[in-house]
């Protein structure tokens, strides 16, 4: 007990003493700055360096879009403008927009028709990928493929009619014999759409004209609106064969399983690069001359091959990490092998599989851009061919790659937004 | 070997063994295993370490394969086909050590899975069947979380529940609570001792010689693969006859 106390020896504080504001240092972005950018002289020395990068980057491309220029001919009055101020020629995109969307065949007064398909794609993936929303729209998903082809290509409606129908008829041919077997289940589905297909043929050949849009042809298909098909096609398709195939590469029965091994090894073994160039050149030879199978259909099979191998091995890791009492208590619980892969097995492998499959569906979607190399015009072979080398915008690199690398980094990025969303959402382990 | 037929509480037969055999590779893991056990038996299995208790218990309802022998549960000739082990399964409910509750379910959706899809019962009618076996087990309460958000005491509580919703005639215990806290034992053992007063036909695999006494009426001692003893508990622990269940009992019991 000091002296200052010495005349009482218990001591009962009656009131609070307020809380008093931190020291200058201890707050504010001074506080921050010290901390996070000046802690130590290895930091100082990375901050200033990383200051002296940004400032850099800034000086060398503020120029660049603060002095673009907008609403000229061609290069030459572009260049005019500049006159060397290093501004972008921000026109090129202006005077082709279609073409690096639509490509350059694609008759002009159609563009709504893609268009709205495009915007259609979100109403129709929506129930998908958002499983609190109705699910009645699921209807239209299940529409979609179909009104799009219609839309896209065009012709009579009855067409895509018809093979909408042969899959109806076919599912619920299946579901009259699925209960013999589900091998009878699907050979009769098979026969039924097969045969469905073939009658309404005949309608298709007797009134060709009936409710049809202006047909447009495969190879008139380019820029951006081909990525799009292309990548869609082939995500949607490689997903239930990569499951598939995951799975078939887990059966007990040796056939089955060493056709998927062989299958998925063979196709992760060849680059996608050679496959394009079969599906463009030799798969030509392997049908008779008469019948000429689609380019875009090709490629669109050689594609979904590739990635649905690739899904196939990252949900084969999936399935993998599941601990073996899943499938025992699956067992135990009286579940047949569709159902505990339906109910118990699949859920949680996909769950763990969302960053891989995201990886292989992003990567298929870039890689859908290696169409230009077998003379497909899409976005990147618009730019490559026509737009170069046009005597116009020869030579207006920049902005043109720029504007194809900000659509990909659109969907792209919107894609990796929405996994991590889902995963997140999809968490149950904890608290 | 006590005559086993003289301990029988029914004449029902649930489950006949009959010169069972299992090899895994090269290893002989069950040897000439003859059980018959009778409907609403309590029977604890017992054993050290390797002794193919657990196996055993996994063959009656064909989480693993025999090669040689019988085995019937219910009348339902145990084979390759297909269907009769799913019949088997259905009628056989099994909890296991690490409870294996289906963590992208609910508690509520782990208990009606399977009589929605196995049973077609309708869902609202599984749904009130859930709800009064999750009563039964103590946590009605709990039935909107997930698995990841229980205690493992609870985890292997809702586990029996969801066994129970398939209304088995046999239920398998393998080691119930041999993942659980010291302090979480207590209230799975509750729940198997209620269930074996109501009549239910048990097969556990336990190292709970106290669970054994107060519910068992026959006790299984397994070693190296296969049946050395079985007897009334109360003969068992007082009265082993031979060496090896002695030294087992004086190891577990002992300290």
């Amino acid at each position: 007990m000091s002296d200052t106390h010495s005349h009482s020896v218990a001591f009962v504080r009656h009131d609070q003493i307020p809380a008093a504001p931190p020291p200058a240092g201890e707050t504010g972005p001074l506080k921050w700055v010290r901390e996070n950018l000046f802690s130590g002289p290895f930091n100082t020395v990375m901050t200033l360096l990383g200051l002296y990068i940004i400032y850099s980057l800034v000086v060398g491309i503020f120029p660049w879009i603060a002095n673009s220029v907008w609403g000229t001919e061609n290069i030459r009055e572009c260049r005019e403008i500049t006159q060397g101020n290093g501004g972008a020629c921000f026109s090129v995109i202006e005077q082709r927009w279609q073409q690096l969307l639509f490509g350059f065949e694609y008759p002009s007064t159609q563009y709504w028709r893609p268009t709205t398909a495009f915007v259609l794609l979100f109403v129709a993936v929506a129930p998908v990928l958002f499983l609190n929303l109705p699910r009645i729209l699921l209807v239209f998903t299940g529409l979609y493929p179909f009104l799009a082809y219609w839309l896209i290509w065009g012709g009579t409606i009855l067409i895509p009619i018809s093979a909408a129908l042969g899959f109806v008829v076919g599912y619920f041919a299946f579901k009259r014999l699925e209960h013999n077997s589900f091998a009878t289940g699907l050979f009769g589905a098979v026969a039924a759409a097969v045969l469905t297909w073939w009658v309404t043929g005949f309608l298709v050949g007797a009134a060709p004209g009936l409710i049809a849009l202006p047909e447009v042809a495969s190879r008139n298909m380019g820029g951006f609106m081909l990525n799009m098909i292309l990548g869609t096609i082939c995500v949607s398709l490689s997903l239930p064969i990569g499951i598939a195939l995951a799975l078939g590469r887990q059966s007990h029965m040796p056939i089955i399983k060493w056709i998927c091994v062989v299958f998925i090894e063979f196709i992760r073994g060849v680059p996608l690069i050679t496959l394009l160039f079969v599906a463009n050149v030799v798969l030509a030879y392997f049908f008779p001359p008469e019948t000429s199978l689609d380019l875009i259909l090709r490629v669109i099979i050689m594609i979904t091959m590739f990635s649905s191998a690739y899904i196939a091995e990252v949900i084969r890791g999936g399935l993998a990490a599941l601990p073996r009492g899943q499938y025992e208590a699956a067992d135990s619980l009286g579940l047949d092998y569709a159902q505990a892969t339906r109910l118990i097995i699949m859920p949680q492998a996909l769950k763990i599989s969302i960053p891989g499959i995201v990886n292989v569906a992003v990567g298929l979607f870039k890689d859908t851009t290696l169409v230009s190399v077998i003379s497909m015009f899409d976005l990147v072979g618009m730019i490559r061919g026509p737009i170069l080398s046009s005597t116009d915008w020869a030579g207006v690199y920049w902005e043109l790659w720029a504007f194809a690398a900000a659509l990909f980094f659109v969907v792209c990025y919107g894609i990796s937004q929405y996994s991590q969303w889902l995963e997140r959402k999809l968490q149950t382990g904890h608290r | 070997m006590t005559d086993t037929a003289a301990m029988k509480v029914s004449d029902e037969v649930a489950i006949d063994i009959q010169g069972m055999n299992k090899w895994y590779g090269t290893f002989h893991v069950l040897r000439d295993i003859d059980l018959t056990v009778y409907q609403g038996e309590r029977i604890v299995i017992c054993g050290p370490s390797g002794s193919g208790k657990s196996t055993l218990i996994r063959c009656i309802n064909a989480l693993e394969e025999h090669q040689q022998g019988s085995i019937t549960v219910d009348g339902t000739l145990l084979s390759s086909d297909l269907k009769n082990i799913d019949t088997i399964r259905s009628e056989v409910g099994m909890c296991f050590q690490h409870f294996n509750l289906f963590p992208h379910l609910t508690i509520l959706e782990n208990c009606t899975l399977a009589p929605i899809w196995v049973r077609k019962t309708p869902k609202k009618e599984a749904e009130a069947t859930a709800m009064h076996f999750l009563e039964k087990v103590k946590i009605p309460d709990q039935a909107n979380k997930y698995p990841g958000q229980l205690s493992g005491g609870q985890q292997q509580r809702v586990a029996i529940a969801r066994s129970l919703c398939m209304k088995p005639r046999i239920m398998l215990f393998d080691e119930p609570t041999s993942a659980l806290d010291p302090e979480m034992i207590k209230e799975v053992l509750d729940t198997m001792i209620e269930l074996a007063e109501e009549g239910m036909t048990m097969l556990c695999v336990t190292h709970e010689m106290g669970f054994a006494r107060q519910v068992a009426n026959r006790v299984i001692f397994m070693d190296a693969g296969q049946i050395v003893e079985q007897n009334e508990p109360e003969e068992f622990f007082n009265n082993p006859k031979s060496e090896r269940t002695q030294l087992f009992l004086s190891q577990i019991l002992g300290h």
